[in-house]
């Protein structure tokens, strides 16, 4: 599938003065349409997405849209916009069916506090697992297919003709003999109050129109301006500022502060002390200060003399945790995950037994906007403000936090700068509404430092596992064996989720690889460390399929077979599968010539629903640089909402997966992690981003994948098997910085 | 201390310590919070302004040394948006989570009136800027595409 670009461009003709660049005052571009430049999409979200786009004056059909009498439909969104474009898909789909024109939809946040109070009338506000399409969709284009046919009957009940006689299009209702028409800004408060006898049917993927386009996103005007609001920009009158500084060591308490040290510095206001708790979602002891500035906050809080008691986990540091997840994956035996056939058995008679162990560390989220939330307090009522993947678990945690009934909090969800699971409610929250308090009323944003951010996050687990597979006498393997260690999520977030001592999480991937073995046995032992561990983008298969497809690689490599033809063999029962790898292969040109010390490499997985098969091209200097020249990108989704967002998000994936494989750890030395800044934990930067192509192999029917996370996986082992291919060296840990891979 | 500054062609007086970084005179003093904190140790560039039409990391910036210059922000590039670099960023649908695009853009502005024609390996060394989205392969794209937007004919409406 190609995009149709012209969807998404636009023509303009600009005429006022550019200030500040030294560029042209004025251009042109020639095309059938001259629009001003995105006029057509200005004012689509209000920067504050929170509030309404419009005057608000219309009706609601349902509690998802409201149609205003000038035809603009404000439609309620229920996930939280963090770069994944939710802003643009979940208005696609109610579009869709409610057969509106596209050019007058806006869009603004669902509110958290009218779903509790009306029985989860906005069902999913969680965002979450690459669900906002998978986990919404059919309900959405319920919501407005319902509301379409009652535009219709209404329509149909003033004209009194039957409705099936009438047709929707493009916001306008038509009496099809007559060719009389009234607007949907006309019938909505009649459509509004109309029982229908049987909800609509909705579309299947055939009669789409709308979801399907290459669409440009809503949100872009506002991104491009500055005028998107996020959590970190929100002001209110009579604001105070805040941050803060927590124990350094999960398990360290404040000890005693000076407060007098700082107190007389300018603009200071307060300290406040955060008891500490040690478990889960619990407060870390620590200090804030308030000030009139966040500057004056931060310079005063480097200055407070904080006494601490380093606590019971001083002793631990990431070389020895290492050492003993080595000791224990070839010392115990653990929780059996799956058990097919005869795997140890089989294994002691096979002609040959590839072995190795694989690990990765721990990585932190580092989203671009560091964490914080806005806070205000006042007579019985609690009002939040920040960007969070989890409204409703912001609304409860201010809730406990405050003693304030849930119905009394309001959560103004803002935009999110970066989420990939970091972004769901830490303790920013809590410790905003701690702080706020204290103030009598005023509101506070707290905002961490990077370094705050850094220190207090829920970081990705870190696995180590170890890889047996026997092979026959053909070289294609007949055993399967492979031991994980691993922290666990659910321990930290859902305790319950941890049955026999299984993480599904942590062996996602693993306990689910597709490849055909008669026998195979997959072990999980559970290691969990001082640290909260938590979801991090496309969690427990971003870094067991780095391992899965790494060792397949090698096993193929031992069995002298090409990587790729090997994995046809092994994946012949899985057709959907070898499709998306069949694409790929294809147009990669997998096997082209290439110069020395450049290669191809391949990986392929199936998670969120998504099939994603990648090739990437690497070089490799001889003093062992290296530099991913390109990604191509197959995928199945399924289906698709708006390409165009799926293109951003594969692009996206590969990225932050490759940020993560090339260089990201976190590591505890004494205790502490050690990293604090972007210089310390780098990410990619556009030098070293690799062009993308990616290539739809989508197999239509009921399939919806989601696609925020799904082209991740494949991304660090399609890498690391290139890279193989290219120098003869194995990559068996992350990140690859650490490996010599000097050649010739 | 009281001094004034100009931000995009504006005179504003501030009265705050003057080792204070520009970001947050510009966040917190005067509400210009298109500008983005990230780091604070000038390794992101989300708080990229012009100073006298270069990009200068404000988050490290103290706030006397840019007295008398001229302070372009975001909000300042442009009335409606119109600037180049933001139409160019529009058509090729760069923003994602969007918290890196003013630094990215300011960035991006400075760069080309150094060099007005860059080739690919020029924005790879010089666009420095984080984005954790990976948006780089559009920025790349959209840096191309300001070039054409800013080299086509005048025209008036």
């Amino acid at each position: 599938m190609t995009l149709n670009r012209e969807l998404t461009r636009r023509n303009f003709i600009v005429t006022t003065a550019a200030a500040g660049g030294g560029m042209a005052l004025g251009f042109y571009l020639p095309g059938p349409q001259v629009l001003a430049a995105t006029t057509d999409l200005e004012g689509a979200i209000s920067g504050k997405p929170w509030i309404p786009p419009t005057d608000g004056a219309g009706a609601e059909v349902n509690a998802w849209l409201l149609i205003s009498p000038d035809d603009t439909v404000t439609i309620r969104v229920a996930q939280s916009e963090m770069g994944e474009g939710v802003f643009t898909s979940m208005p696609m789909i109610i579009a869709e069916e409610l057969q509106c024109d596209w050019s007058k939809v806006k869009a603004e946040y669902a509110s958290a506090h009218r779903s509790l109070q009306e029985g989860g009338v906005y069902k999913r506000m969680s965002t979450n697992g690459s669900g906002a399409v998978r986990r919404s969709r059919e309900y959405l284009q319920q919501a407005g297919a319902s509301a379409r046919e009652r535009l219709i009957q209404a329509a149909a009940t003033e004209w009194k003709v039957p409705a099936s006689s009438c047709t929707a299009k493009d916001s306008v209702v038509t009496h099809t003999a007559t060719g009389r028409t009234l607007r949907y800004g006309e019938l909505a408060s009649a459509a509004a109050t109309i029982q229908l006898a049987q909800e609509p049917a909705i579309k299947t993927p055939d009669q789409y129109t709308l979801m399907g386009k290459p669409l440009a996103r809503l949100d872009t005007p506002l991104k491009v301006n500055g005028s998107a609001i996020f959590g970190a920009d929100v002001r209110l009158p009579n604001m105070l500022f805040a941050t803060t500084k927590t124990s350094p060591i999960v398990g360290a308490k404040v000890k005693s502060y000076d407060f007098n040290a700082i107190r007389n510095r300018p603009g200071v206001h307060s300290v406040v002390e955060f008891q500490g708790e040690d478990k889960g979602r619990g407060l870390r002891s620590g200090v804030a200060v308030v000030a009139d500035t966040w500057w004056r906050a931060k310079t005063a809080l480097e200055l407070l003399p904080i006494e601490w008691d380093y606590g019971p986990n001083t002793h631990i540091n990431s070389k020895d945790v290492a050492l003993r997840d080595l000791e224990v994956l070839n010392e115990k035996t653990g929780a059996v995950v799956l058990d097919e056939g005869n795997a140890l058995g089989t294994m002691k008679s096979a002609a040959q037994v590839v072995e190795a162990v694989y690990s990765a560390p721990h990585q932190a989220h580092a989203t671009m906007e560091p964490l914080g939330c806005t806070a205000q307090v006042k007579d019985n009522r609690v009002d939040i403000w920040l960007g969070t993947q989890g409204p409703e678990g912001a609304l409860q945690d201010a809730a406990r936090q405050s003693g304030v009934a849930p119905e009394n909090v309001y959560v103004h969800n803002c935009f999110l700068g970066g989420g990939f699971g970091g972004r769901g409610s830490r303790s920013e929250v809590r410790q905003a509404v701690e702080i706020a308090k204290t103030l009598g009323g005023r509101p506070v944003n707290l905002l961490w430092t990077r370094e705050e951010d850094m220190n207090n996050d829920y970081y990705n687990p870190s696995p180590m596992a170890k890889f047996q597979a026997g092979l026959g006498a053909d070289g294609m393997p007949v055993a399967w064996f492979n031991r994980i260690t691993s922290d666990s999520i659910f321990y930290w977030l859902r305790p319950e989720m941890v049955a026999n001592g299984i993480d599904r999480i942590a062996v996602g991937g693993l306990a689910n690889m597709p490849y055909r073995i008669p026998n195979k046995r997959v072990e999980f032992i559970m290691r969990n460390k001082h640290i909260p561990v938590s979801f991090w983008r496309a969690p427990g298969v971003n870094h067991n399929i780095f391992m899965l497809e790494s060792f397949i690689d090698e096993v193929a490599h031992a069995s002298g077979k090409d990587p790729i033809e090997f994995r046809r063999a092994l994946l012949s029962d899985a057709p959907h599968l070898l499709n998306v790898l069949d694409k790929v292969v294809e147009k990669a040109d997998w096997g082209k010539s290439l110069p020395e010390g450049t290669a191809q490499g391949f990986a392929i997985s199936d998670s969120f629903g998504t099939i994603v098969a990648e090739v990437a091209q690497v070089s490799v200097s001889k003093r062992g640089e290296v530099n991913v020249e390109k990604v191509v990108c197959a995928l199945d989704c399924g289906n698709t909402i708006n390409p165009l967002i799926i293109e951003h998000q594969v692009e996206s994936c590969i990225a932050y997966g490759l940020s993560a494989a090339l260089y990201g750890e976190i590591t505890l030395k004494d205790g502490r992690v050690e990293q604090s800044n972007f210089d310390d934990y780098p990410i990619m930067k556009l030098g070293e981003m690799p062009e993308v192509e990616t290539h739809f192999a989508l197999s239509g029917g009921d399939k919806w994948g989601g696609i925020g996370e799904a082209a991740l996986p494949a991304a660090p082992p399609a890498v690391a098997n290139a890279i193989f291919r290219a120098t003869g060296k194995r990559i068996r840990s992350i990140p690859f910085k650490h490996h010599d891979l000097s050649w010739g | 201390m009281a001094f004034k500054l100009n931000i995009n062609g504006q005179s504003h007086s501030v009265d705050i310590e003057p080792e204070t970084p520009l970001l947050w005179v510009l966040r917190d003093t005067l509400g210009l919070t298109g500008t983005k904190y990230g780091c604070g140790i000038s390794a992101c560039g989300a708080c990229t302004v012009l100073v006298n039409g270069r990009a200068v990391r404000s988050c490290v910036t103290p706030a006397s040394t840019v007295i008398g210059k001229q302070i372009t922000t975001i909000e300042g590039l442009s009335e409606d948006s119109s600037h180049p670099v933001q139409v160019a960023w529009t058509q090729e649908d760069v923003p994602q989570c969007g918290y890196c695009q003013s630094g990215q853009i300011m960035a991006a502005t400075a760069f080309l009136d150094r060099y007005p024609n860059p080739s690919d390996a020029d924005i790879d060394r010089e666009m420095t800027n984080l984005c954790r989205c990976g948006t780089y392969v559009r920025i790349r794209r959209a840096i191309h595409r300001a070039v054409e937007i800013a080299a086509a004919p005048l025209s008036r409406a």
